[in-house]
């Protein structure tokens, strides 16, 4: 329950943070927050030789409006999100699920980048940058490259980073829509969400003419519903439309299931949040 | 491969020259100064006991290198208050008979400390959802949760 030997580096710069990662030759592992590497480290699951650690990287840290975007510096802490009134006014989603993200002691460390590049399948910010369709900028040995959220998350626990490169910052187009909602259950208030659903639609008379629907929890990586959003425009708004909402969104993801909970009561359970989300959209949206 | 660090914990500055990078701060704490009321339980940051609070915010302290600590400013239960005189969370604690092990009680305190700052805590949902990375084996959450309750009305009264 204590790490093995390694040895520590805290670079001031990217540019250097970089090539201490090439300099440890595929041995070394980048400590961000540590909110995850910390406990795989305690259990010995991850012995890296080296450990450079990000947190002397002023730059990195930042929320900023440019443009029609909000973007967020990749060690921003989750409590700086939750408190931040650009996220609370542009990203109303992403704030709304801030509060779920483990708890007081965790997002006062825990950063985006480091949260994105763990890629848990059940972690609110990999779905909500699959949700705002963000754009990650990446550094390494031969430059900066964007990667698209959609393209980031392999597999559970796994992204498409190579070795050597370091999220930077992450953009998040601002979506200009009238109603919103984020619902997860928990097995504890804090815990990996067992189902959770977010969405944002803009209506016009009395269809949705824009949606946004991404679900969590019940796969290997968090999905963005493209099909269920193209979907949503042909139905019309009314009484019903949370009960089919709810259909479209559980016909559409056959849930996994492990030790908290079947795989059964996790389709279930997305399909209530589905339902719940909807009516709260809509209200908002009337 | 050891770095030197300078950290001041409760209000005293420590320079320790030969601090190993894999020390945790939950160790350095209690085995390197001797300060014992961090307790540590699950050491992989699920129970919440050796929340200390790290230039005001709280943290795990099994989830954070001591050498990350270099230059911070420390608070552990040992720097709230004294056995004669208790701090408010403290007095609260024991006049609502908020522990019974005490094991859990020095990283619910430091937690409250943060939450009571942060947060409104206006009703008890608040309160446990803000308790819910901190548990209590002795499963004593109903007079933790009176603690505090207690606390954040006090806190309200000498607001302005």
């Amino acid at each position: 329950m204590k790490p093995a030997r390694f040895d520590y580096v805290a670079p001031t710069t990217v540019d250097a943070a970089v090539e201490a990662l090439r300099a440890a030759n595929g041995e070394g592992k980048i400590l961000a927050g540590g909110q995850s590497l910390l406990p795989l480290l305690n259990f010995r699951m991850a012995r890296p030789a080296v450990l450079v650690d990000l947190n002397g990287i002023k730059e990195l840290s930042f929320i900023e409006l440019r443009g029609d975007c909000v973007v967020i510096g990749a060690l921003t802490r989750h409590r700086e999100i939750e408190q931040s009134p650009l996220i609370a006014s542009k990203l109303p989603v992403m704030a709304a699920a801030m509060r779920h993200v483990a708890h007081l002691a965790i997002r006062n460390r825990g950063t985006i980048g480091g949260s994105l590049s763990h890629a848990d399948p059940a972690a609110e910010l990999p779905m909500l940058s699959l949700f705002y369709d963000a754009t990650l900028s990446v550094q390494g040995p031969s430059g900066r490259r964007t990667i698209a959220a959609e393209d980031f998350f392999v597999d559970a626990l796994t992204n498409c980073l190579e070795p050597e490169e370091i999220v930077v910052e992450i953009e998040f187009p601002i979506l200009e829509h009238d109603g919103w909602a984020f619902e997860e259950v928990a097995r504890r208030f804090g815990d990996f969400a067992l189902a959770s659903i977010a969405i944002s639609v803009r209506r016009s008379g009395a269809r949705i003419d824009d949606a946004r629907v991404a679900v969590m929890g019940v796969a290997d990586t968090p999905l963005r519903l493209g099909e269920v959003e193209t979907q949503l425009g042909a139905i019309e708004i009314n009484d019903q439309m949370p009960d089919r909402f709810s259909k479209l969104v559980t016909s559409s993801v056959s849930a996994n299931g492990d030790l908290h909970a079947s795989a059964e009561y996790r389709q279930h359970l997305l399909g209530q949040l589905a339902r719940r989300a909807m009516q709260t959209a809509l209200t908002a949206a009337r | 491969m050891a770095t030197k660090i300078s950290v001041t914990v409760n209000g005293t500055t420590h320079d320790i020259a030969d601090v190993e990078p894999r020390l945790l701060l939950s160790d350095f704490l209690r085995d390197t100064l001797g300060l014992t009321g961090t307790h540590v339980g699950c050491e992989h940051g699920v129970c919440g006991a050796c929340t200390v609070l790290m230039n005001g915010d709280s943290v795990r302290s099994c989830l954070t290198l001591a050498v990350q600590a270099n230059g911070a400013k420390i608070t552990t239960v040992e720097g709230l208050g004294t056995p004669e005189a208790l701090n408010m969370l403290q007095a609260q604690f024991r006049e609502h008979h908020g522990l019974q092990c005490g094991f859990c009680t020095p990283g619910m305190l430091m937690t409250g400390e943060d939450l009571l700052r942060k947060y409104p805590l206006a009703t008890d949902e608040e309160i446990r959802e803000g308790l819910s990375g901190n548990l209590c084996r002795c499963t004593g959450y109903q007079n933790i949760v009176a603690a505090i309750r207690s606390a954040a009305a006090m806190r309200s009264e000498k607001a302005p």
